[in-house]
């Protein structure tokens, strides 16, 4: 299983799941990281943390703690 | 007949810039009833008959933060007659999102939509007839920053509103989840709800699970046990949890909409935004490139261009304008001595140092205005959460603390941006750790007194002051208070744009005006207050200097600051009006030693004060000064946000017991290593503070496992 924290910069994946739960999860979906969506991650911070991905055709930074919580395929 | 219209939409979607293009100057800013989210009212340009209610920015109707709950009460108990939802159309599939949930409440709603000149800029093309009959309500094209196209969008929210009449509108979804809220709906028919809503809101919030909505409803045990049982059943059906099936089918139903309205132009060109990014926050440049932005900010606003405009309205028109020709008038007509030294020392003295002030903290404010407004702050964020998470932050964090350099009241108000309320809470109580404009005048004083005017001085006590902001959240994140998960950062980055003038100035004012009428109020009084009280003793009687009321204050409280290094009284009443105003510490030294109009440039006051202190005290007294409870207008401000009492006795105790511990610390060791003081003494300072930090991590250790549970 692959997760989004996991993928490389510049790639481009889907997502399978999101695991997790309550006001944290919501939220990521709110934002528009649901099943079947598509992500492309962009880059990573200059300190190695948060991540920068594109979904929807917008920018989202997330941390890589929560990025953690979202299941992908390439 | 009045009309009321609420501004509802995602944050970054221009809808402040809108609702000050319809209301012009007659907005009303408050609170929303019970919590510290900022409320805006304003009426309409030209038709006093319509109020504009400036709903906060959010993504969605979820019943998780405190915005989105807000939104939702107003949506339910005050009953809006029409909702303007105002849309970034570069955005717009996940602006949709929000304009399903609005629609679904069944209020009468325009959509505006905004920023359609990017749009063609991009070669896209959007179709506003198109969505309109997708979503079944009017579509208004507008740029909320040229002012175009708002009369029509507001004309046609007047217009439906006065109709009353709407087109309903339902989420099409799956077979199996609209089986399942139908069997909700009839559920609920035959319980009498006492929300005046349609049912087909509140059966998906309750497919949902919503706690808001099943709290507002008190339904009985029984019906909530057949409502579980459908949802669990939708559920195991479909293997998903019912919060993920309502959010997928609102994306997939937007993604129908958006593929018969959105035409795409030449995809693949990187926009400028893009371009600006990949410079901005490079891994190698992102922090050279700050630094330099926030020197430049500073070079301006505080150094360069600040002080020609502080010295100015200091100098110039208070010290000689204001103040010269005030004397000359009450001296010609006479005016009792008393009451002349009364108002051009004390208070017109006091003030027009605050005031002094203000040009500098306006220029600071205009440049964070445009850092904020053109996008950059969020990068900001985004650069140094890795940073801040260490100590328990978040990178939205940096931001109310570099407001805070300028003025702790603003900074303490733009710790809103933070959503998570043991994130804000804790930002609230660190802000005002990063010394202020009016703090400057003190470390400016003893650097001249006793360091000569050293250079270092400044950086060494704003070192001092940001490495206690990581030290105290770090030991604040192990006490129950604080303890827990870290909240998630899930932040937009918005597309960059070059912010407008108009914007920037309300920003730029909204912040700064506070420090205008604190001066007018709080100041006017406390400098009167001063001055009576050390010109007057007990028995009402003018005299100067020990004989006074406030030296015999100083007195009593000044054995407390004995082990700081700083016990005579003079200090002692100079840190008590430091909690009235920062600004006063300077001045009333001035007062307490009988030099005129002193600043921290005065040498008569330089000469007393090097002959009181020594040059460990003095650093000692600028630590405490700068890390004990700020001013009461600061200190109001942490009320407010807090929203109890409580939690401001806690924020405040806290500042000044870390602020007398540091200064303990200072004074003891450094007697001892630089003075030839008792070392003695030096390990009992070092080992109290031992004690305490421990004796805190003992503490939360035990609590932080009881408070897991609730969470």
């Amino acid at each position: 299983m692959k997760r989004l924290k996991d993928v490389k910069c510049g790639e481009h994946v889907k997502v399978v799941k999101l695991e997790g739960d309550g006001a944290v999860r919501r939220r990521i979906m709110d934002m528009g990281i649901t099943k079947g969506c598509e992500v492309t991650v962009r880059k990573v911070a200059p300190l190695g943390d948060p991540i920068q991905i594109t979904v929807r055709g917008y920018e989202l930074s997330i941390r890589k703690f929560d990025a953690e919580m979202i299941i992908v395929e390439s | 007949m009045s009309i009321k219209i609420g501004l509802a939409g995602n944050p970054n979607s221009g809808k402040t810039t809108l609702f000050n293009a319809l209301t012009g100057a007659t907005q009303y800013v408050g609170n929303w009833p019970g919590v510290t989210v900022e409320k805006k009212s304003g009426k309409l340009k030209g038709n006093k008959e319509v109020e504009i209610i400036d709903l906060p920015g959010i993504y969605s109707l979820s019943p998780y933060t405190l915005e989105e709950v807000v939104t939702r009460r107003f949506l339910i108990d005050d009953h809006p007659d029409v909702v303007i939802n105002i849309i970034d159309a570069t955005n717009i599939e996940r602006n949709l999102y929000l304009t399903t949930q609005i629609l679904e409440f069944g209020i009468p709603t325009v959509i505006a939509l905004n920023m359609m000149d990017l749009i063609r800029k991009k070669g896209d093309h959007i179709s506003c007839k198109a969505l309109s009959k997708q979503l079944g309500c009017p579509v208004v094209e507008i740029s909320a920053l040229k002012e175009e196209g708002i009369k029509d969008a507001v004309n046609k929210a007047i217009e439906i509103a006065k109709q009353g009449r709407i087109k309903k509108f339902a989420l099409p979804m799956m077979e199996e989840v609209e089986e399942a809220i139908t069997q909700i709906k009839d559920l609920l028919s035959v319980h009498n709800t006492t929300l005046s809503l349609n049912n087909d809101w509140i059966a998906i919030k309750l497919f949902e699970r919503d706690e808001e909505i099943v709290k507002q409803l008190s339904l009985d045990q029984s019906t909530m046990t057949q409502i579980e049982e459908i949802i669990k059943a939708c559920e195991i059906e479909l293997d998903d949890d019912c919060e993920s099936i309502i959010t997928s089918e609102r994306y997939a139903y937007i993604g129908d909409v958006v593929s018969h309205v959105v035409k795409k132009g030449n995809q693949s060109k990187e926009t400028v935004s893009d371009r600006i990014d990949k410079i901005i926050t490079n891994r190698f440049l992102a922090l050279p490139i700050f630094v330099l932005i926030m020197w430049f900010v500073y070079y301006i606003s505080v150094s360069s261009l600040g002080t020609i405009v502080t010295d100015w309205t200091n100098d110039t028109l208070f010290g000689e304008i204001i103040q010269g020709n005030m004397q000359n008038f009450l001296e010609t007509a006479n005016v009792a001595p008393w009451l002349t030294a009364l108002i051009c020392d004390g208070i017109i003295g006091g003030v027009g140092a605050v005031l002094g002030f203000v040009p500098q903290i306006m220029l600071l404010f205009f440049f964070l205005a445009i850092l904020e407004d053109c996008g950059y702050m969020a990068r900001v964020a985004f650069i140094m959460d890795r940073i801040f998470r260490k100590f328990g932050l978040s990178g939205k964090s940096f931001i109310p603390m570099l407001i805070g350099s300028g003025c702790g009241v603003p900074g303490i108000m733009a710790s809103r941006t933070l959503e998570n309320d043991k994130d804000r809470k804790m930002t609230i109580m660190l802000t005002t750790f990063i010394p202020c404009g009016a703090k400057l005048p003190i470390i400016a004083l003893f650097a001249g007194a006793m360091f000569g005017g050293a250079s270092w001085v400044a950086p060494t006590v704003y070192f001092m002051c940001i490495t206690m902001v990581v030290i105290c959240g770090m030991i604040l994140k192990q006490t129950k208070l604080f303890a827990g998960e870290p909240a998630p950062f899930v932040m937009e980055l918005p597309t960059y744009h070059i912010p407008g003038l108009k914007g920037v100035l309300i920003h730029m004012w909204d912040r700064g005006k506070g420090f205008i009428i604190k001066a007018g109020t709080v100041i006017f009084v406390a400098c009167g207050l001063i001055w009576f009280l050390q010109s007057f003793s007990w028995s009402l009687e003018m005299v100067e200097g020990e004989g006074s009321i406030l030296a015999s204050i100083g007195n009593v409280v000044a054995p407390i600051f004995a082990p700081l290094g700083f016990g005579n009284w003079e200090a002692a009443v100079a840190t008590i009006t430091g909690l009235v105003a920062k600004e006063n510490v300077v001045a009333t030294y001035g007062v307490l030693y009988g030099i005129a109009d002193a600043t921290e440039e005065t040498s008569d006051l330089l000469s007393v004060i090097a002959a009181n202190f020594t040059a460990v005290s003095a650093f000692s007294f600028i630590a405490f000064n700068m890390l004990c409870a700020p001013c009461f207008a600061a200190v109001g401000a942490i009320r407010r946000e807090m929203g109890s009492w409580k939690w401001t006795f806690i924020a405040t105790g806290f500042q000044t017991f870390t602020a007398y511990l540091v200064a303990l610390l200072i004074n003891k060791v450094g007697t001892a290593l630089l003075l030839g003081g008792s070392i003695i003494e030096a390990i009992i300072a070092i080992a109290i503070v031992a004690i305490v930090i421990i004796s805190v991590f003992i503490w939360g250790r035990g609590k932080s496992q009881e408070t897991s549970f609730d969470v």
